[in-house]
């Protein structure tokens, strides 16, 4: 009898604990697989400690063991929500290594299909976070989208996700005249109609404002503090964006704005998300009015490859493809760090070389890595719901993540 | 400068104000290939830090490297790249340290710091002093080894799979069906660090390493048959009670 008395306290001396959960890792909002251990008073989170490392593949290791052309399609598989935006960062640091000019016409494809995966992963991203604060309807519209830009994929490089068509050098194959019109055409019509529309039932959503305005807000200090970059520092108020301040390829001749958030909330990172798709077909619509003909892969013979029809007219041009598929080129020793505007923020590569067919060292700056740990500071103090809203603001994808 | 990369200029006079900053605790300080890189000691690290961000305006920390040197003493060196947000620059440190002396801790600098040192610390097994949080962060739960170091194996030292019988994952030693197979693809007439079959006196004069002719063989004495101890004791014996036999025949 005095046991149970013991075990139902009265009111008045009752001792409510914390308890601890796990988000994940199995779970559709944790856009992958994380698992979040958080302390909940009631519904109040009070700590929140990530757990990553449940996808980690060891690209880095692996990539140690590949000659400088076969770790390309790695970076693909990094954040697979945004392909050649990886591929870019790595093959600039190639070209950086041996100070290698690319021409004029390769510039443009890749800041073209770079704008394309800015697209393709920001409709992803905002799909997710409308489907995590409960929407149903723009997701489906906006993977319309995505389902376009995937075919464009496919035309360019042939794969409709893990392209592989930046080279060091250049792009592996010139693009149909076709795809660029076609391109042209989805740019001026089809593509605004299907994000407008989606957008429309979104951006000023009663109960979508009520989910993200005013959540994990992020002032300037503390986004310089925790490394932020990409929409989340700009979001915070910074107009901070690698592609105007040190541009690379073609990114100084083309004009764009860069949106910044006022508040710093999930709201002002939702938007700055909306603005940048719009921005990135203004990149492409200069893109393709500026294009200019020639050739898209460097001549230099020791780096990139012949193309086919040369190699069966010509003995040499065909010692060089053999040459350069078995033994691989190779790059001055020497180290350098290449960061380029990803999608999801700053993606680096930082490349050290000895000399040899091989990277010595090849260490990968994931955008996530910075983002996920200070969602500890600004989850603590909002409710439970509010993580998945946190988290769909932050645009993690794992695989780039865990490396 | 001929390559597309992002394109950054170094403020005239960043060498010198960074060498100013830095002071004592300087090493070396060097740009190459458009980049500056700043070389420390490893125990000033904190002091030049906070210089280096009040001082110089390197306001961000975007990443920390680490890279093995198996070869060097001491082994391990670790990279942190800052950015400046107004100067619009960048820049590396570097330091280096071995797996007995801990690295101070820049977290209280930057809170970005935590993971990216529990990131070296899983990879090297760099430990960093001050972190309060030095736990492993890429590798599985009850993961031991550091696999960047360059003498982790690339396929690691076990695999684990689900086992049907016992009902629960089991860990086991790596089983390769294949031996793993490293393919030498340097041009061997290019500065490759072993000499062709058949090509081994060519290199005697210039010292380039090749190996020296194996001595050729020679059996002086009954006793040297090649066959160890016991062999050799049974041919002395032989070989004593040989002539013997012959007188006898004579």
């Amino acid at each position: 009898m005095s046991m149970q008395q013991d075990l139902a306290p009265t009111t008045g001396d009752e001792v409510i604990q914390n308890y601890t959960i796990n988000f994940g890792p199995q779970h559709p909002a944790a856009h992958g697989v994380l698992r979040l251990v958080m302390e909940l008073d009631g519904e109040i989170v009070e700590r929140l400690d990530p757990h990553i490392g449940l996808l980690h593949r060891g690209t880095e290791k692996l990539i140690e063991y590949k000659t400088y052309l076969q770790a390309l399609p790695y970076f693909d598989r990094l954040d697979y929500a945004s392909p050649m935006a990886m591929e870019h960062s790595y093959v600039l640091a190639i070209e950086k290594l041996l100070d290698l000019e690319v021409p004029l016409r390769a510039q443009y494809l890749r800041v073209l299909f770079a704008e394309l995966t800015r697209i393709k992963n920001h409709t992803l991203n905002i799909a997710h976070h409308i489907i995590d604060v409960g929407a149903m309807t723009p997701p489906l519209w906006l993977y319309e989208i995505r389902e376009d830009i995937m075919g464009f994929y496919e035309r360019a490089s042939g794969a409709r996700m893990h392209a592989a068509w930046f080279r060091p050098g250049g792009v592996h194959q010139d693009v149909p005249l076709k795809l660029l019109t076609d391109i042209a055409e989805w740019l001026d019509d089809r593509m605004p109609r299907l994000f407008e529309d989606a957008m429309s039932l979104v951006v000023d959503n009663r109960i979508f404002k009520q989910r993200n305005v005013d959540i994990a807000i992020v002032s300037k200090e503390d986004a310089i503090k925790w490394g932020f970059s990409g929409p989340m520092i700009r979001g915070a108020g910074i107009p901070w964006d690698i592609r105007k301040s040190q541009p690379y390829d073609v990114y100084d001749r083309m004009e764009f704005d860069i949106p910044v958030g006022t508040r710093g909330d999930c709201y002002d990172r939702f938007m700055v998300r909306v603005e940048e798709v719009r921005q990135s077909v203004r990149i492409m619509k200069q893109c393709l009015q500026q294009m200019p003909e020639g050739p898209v892969c460097s001549d230099d013979r020791k780096v990139a490859p012949p193309n086919r029809a040369e190699m069966k007219q010509s003995m040499e041009a065909l010692i060089h493809h053999f040459k350069l598929y078995t033994e691989g080129f190779k790059v001055p020793a020497g180290s350098v760090y290449v960061a380029t505007e990803s999608p999801k923020g700053e993606f680096g590569v930082y490349l050290v070389a000895d000399g040899s067919n091989k990277p010595y060292r090849c260490k990968i700056r994931p955008t996530a890595f910075s983002h996920l740990q200070a969602m500890d500071f600004m989850t603590r103090g909002h409710m439970l719901a509010d993580t998945t809203a946190i988290l769909g603001a932050l645009d993690i994808v794992f695989g780039e993540c865990d490396r | 400068m001929t390559h597309s990369a992002p394109l950054i200029k170094t403020p005239d006079g960043t060498i010198e104000s960074i060498s100013k900053a830095m002071g004592k605790h300087l090493v070396s300080i060097e740009e190459a290939n458009g980049e500056v890189a700043v070389h420390i000691h490893c125990d000033a690290l904190v002091e030049c830090m906070i210089q280096l961000r009040d001082e110089c305006a390197y306001q961000q920390l975007m990443e920390i490297a680490g890279v093995d040197w198996p070869d060097r003493d001491p082994r391990f060196e670790i990279v942190y790249c800052l950015l400046s947000l107004t100067k619009n620059h960048r820049i590396r440190v570097h330091l280096t340290t071995n797996e007995d002396h801990p690295v101070p801790s820049v977290t209280s600098i930057w809170p970005v710091a935590g993971w990216l040192e529990r990131e070296v610390f899983d990879m090297y097994g760099v430990l960093f002093s001050g972190n309060a949080d030095l736990r492993r962060i890429l590798t599985d739960y009850g993961f031991s080894g550091h696999p960047q170091r360059k003498d982790f194996p690339l396929s690691g030292y076990v695999e684990l799979r689900y086992s049907e019988e016992e009902k629960r994952v089991k860990y086991e030693p790596v089983q390769l069906a294949q031996d793993f197979r490293n393919f030498d693809f340097l041009s061997p007439w290019e500065g490759a660090d072993y000499v062709l079959p058949g090509d081994e006196k060519s290199g005697e004069g210039a010292g380039n390493g090749a190996p020296p002719p194996p001595t050729p063989k020679t059996t002086d004495t009954a006793a040297q048959t090649g066959a160890g101890n016991a062999a050799n004791k049974e041919a002395v014996k032989r070989s004593v009670r040989k002539p013997k036999a012959t007188g006898d025949k004579a």
